[in-house]
This record gives structure tokens, C-alpha cells and sequence, in this order.
């Protein structure tokens, strides 16, 4: 463990937030990215990653008016607000899917899975859904 | 880090993902229903038996016996643990990744 | 909860944000803001018309840090920081300028 201390002397712990699922079929996808938020507001380290079905959740052009749901694209945008800069995307799930990092709503570090590896084995939390 | 795994193999691809994902040193308990994936002899068999050498395997007892695998051969490496080593393993490592 | 507007049945949860962010108009953030003691001056407008564009691009309503940050970035210093937006919402500007605004509960206020 390496925490540092935030400011106010408060701890601050390395989160990490793994998406895996596509954002509209399940709740998971916006159910985590309000965590996201959460953990942020808090001052918390914070990184974002998207691997298998979770990069569809940062496609462009979602239009949710006919389905009932709220887009929640739009709010990938404020983490940058949130202080939330560190946002991965796992190459080979991209690839798989057909698509490039140009079509996904913020930018984003695209890494390999080996570089996963590493970042995701130096948090104190991680968090999967 | 302890990475753990409670789906089925044949239904998601949570395990293949975890496997992908964990960095070598790492442990992965299969549980609920994710404990399918320590059978020998099963299409995902060598996915786990080609990892044997840079990840420990553990798989809940109890969740072979709910589901009347006791006596089903399980892939070799993989060590079975009660609650009890499942918290140990818990403790052992820093920090612990739920594959849902 | 609900109340009568203008013959309307507004919903509210426990805490008195409204339900249907489609009801809200500038006579109900009036009445709104009466309920919590707010008299809503053009500074008030300002913030609570800069809420709502913040929903409309970004479909949250931010926490009272990032409200500040934002409003400093577009507003300057002398409105960006926490003394002045306090001073126009003594309950907590995101609280109280989100519930005006007709924004859910801001993300990350616990």
C-alpha cells in the first residue's frame, strides 16, 4: 500500500472501477459511474477503466429518447470536472468490437492488456461490474 | 491481489476476462457458480491449466458439494478451501477484484 | 410528497427536489425558492440558469466543488468561489440551487 495523505491530512486510497458491460441492458454500468462520482467528490485517486462490453458504455452518438433510459454518455464528459483523469480502454476489447478510440466520447488512454495488468495491480481497491 | 470469479464459464466470460486480466503472483478463487471452471475435462479446462504456472487456483468446497461435484475430478493445481480459507485468502492478499 | 402548482400535481422525494425535471418552469423555481427563504435576485437566476445548462450538456448535477470549479472557469473568481455562491444559498449552493433549478440531488452529496 502506498497511501498518501489528501489534503486535510485525509488518506487517500488508489480506486480503480472496472466497467465490463454494456450501458442500457443492465443497471451496472450507470450504477458505477454514479460510485465514480461518489469516490471522486471525496478526493479519492480515482481511474476509470473499460474493457469487453464496458467500451460500448464511451460510444458516440447514443440516443436513448426512444428506449425510456437516460443517456448517461453526456456524463463521461464532467469527470474531467471531477478530477477524474484517468480513463483506460483496454486495446484488444476495442479492436474486438469494431472500434477505434475516435469514435468513443472522451478521450482516452488506450493500453494493452499487459499495461492493464500492471496499473490494475497497483491499486488499493478495485471494483468490477 | 485476489481476484474472484462467481460466474459460469459456459455463460459469461468473466473468467476469461479475470485471466486476461490478473497479473502473474495473483490468486483466483472460483466460487458459486464460477466453481464449473475447476472441473477437469471441460472446454475451459486448459484455459486455467495454461495459467497454472503464474496464478494460484483455489475453489469453495462448499460450493462443489451444493452443487454435487465432490467427486468430480478437478483440474490439477487447483486447491480446495472452506470459508475459513476463503477469508484467509482475503487477509493474505491487499487487495481483492470481484469479477461480477 | 406533492404539491399544487398552477393546477398541477408536482412530485417531489423526501427531500423536496422535484420528481419531473419536464414540470419545472421559472414560476415554480420561484416558488421553490420561497420555500427555502431565497428571494431570487439576478445572481440567483444566474446560478440556477447555470445549473441547468451544466444538466442539459452533461446529465448530472454536480457536486458543490466541481459547481464552483466550473462557475470559476466561466463566471471568474468573483463568482467561483465558495463565499459568494454561499452567501445566495446558505443551505449549500448545489443543495439549494439544484432543488431551485429542478435538478435531481447533486452526485457525490451524501
Amino acid at each position: 500500500m502506498s497511501d498518501e495523505m489528501g489534503y486535510e491530512g485525509e488518506v487517500v486510497k488508489r480506486f480503480m472501477y472496472v466497467n465490463r458491460k454494456a450501458p442500457y441492458g443492465t443497471i451496472y454500468a450507470l450504477e458505477n459511474l454514479e460510485t465514480v462520482l461518489i469516490a471522486a467528490a471525496f478526493d479519492q485517486d480515482v481511474s476509470v477503466v473499460f474493457v469487453d462490453d464496458g467500451v460500448y458504455q464511451l460510444k458516440k452518438g447514443q440516443d436513448t429518447k426512444e428506449i425510456g433510459m437516460k443517456n448517461f454518455s453526456p456524463t463521461f464528459r464532467a469527470l474531467d470536472d471531477y478530477d477524474v483523469e484517468k480513463l483506460y480502454v483496454e486495446k484488444e476489447s476495442l479492436e474486438a468490437r469494431g472500434l477505434t478510440a475516435e469514435e468513443l466520447v472522451v478521450p482516452v488512454e488506450v493500453v494493452s492488456t499487459e499495461d492493464l495488468r500492471e496499473i490494475m495491480a497497483q491499486q488499493d481497491v478495485v471494483l468490477s461490474c | 491481489m485476489l481476484h474472484t470469479v462467481n460466474k459460469s464459464p459456459f455463460e459469461r466470460n468473466t473468467l476469461r476476462s479475470c485471466l486476461r486480466l490478473a497479473q502473474k503472483g495473483s490468486a483466483v478463487l472460483l466460487m458459486e457458480d464460477g466453481v464449473y471452471a475447476a472441473l477437469s475435462g471441460t472446454a475451459v479446462s486448459d484455459e486455467i491449466a495454461d495459467r497454472m504456472d503464474d496464478l494460484s487456483f483455489y475453489v469453495l468446497g462448499p460450493d462443489i458439494a451444493a452443487r454435487g461435484l465432490s467427486e468430480s475430478p478437478l483440474i490439477g493445481g487447483v486447491q480446495v478451501v472452506d470459508y475459513g480459507g476463503f477469508v484467509d485468502l482475503v487477509v493474505e492478499h491487499e487487495a481483492s477484484n470481484a469479477w461480477l | 410528497m406533492a404539491f399544487q402548482f398552477n393546477g398541477t400535481t408536482v412530485e417531489t422525494d423526501e427531500e423536496g427536489y422535484i420528481q419531473d425535471i419536464s414540470l419545472w418552469s421559472p414560476e415554480l423555481a420561484e416558488a421553490l425558492a420561497k420555500d427555502e427563504n431565497i428571494e431570487m435576485s439576478d445572481d440567483h437566476w444566474e446560478v440556477v440558469n447555470f445549473l441547468r445548462n451544466y444538466y442539459e450538456e452533461y446529465q448530472i448535477a454536480p457536486a458543490v466543488r466541481v459547481l464552483i470549479k466550473a462557475i470559476k472557469k466561466s463566471l471568474g473568481p468573483d463568482k467561483g468561489n465558495s463565499k459568494y455562491l454561499y452567501e445566495l444559498f446558505p443551505y449549500g449552493p448545489a443543495k439549494q440551487a439544484c432543488k431551485i433549478a429542478g435538478l435531481p440531488k447533486p452526485t457525490g452529496c451524501i
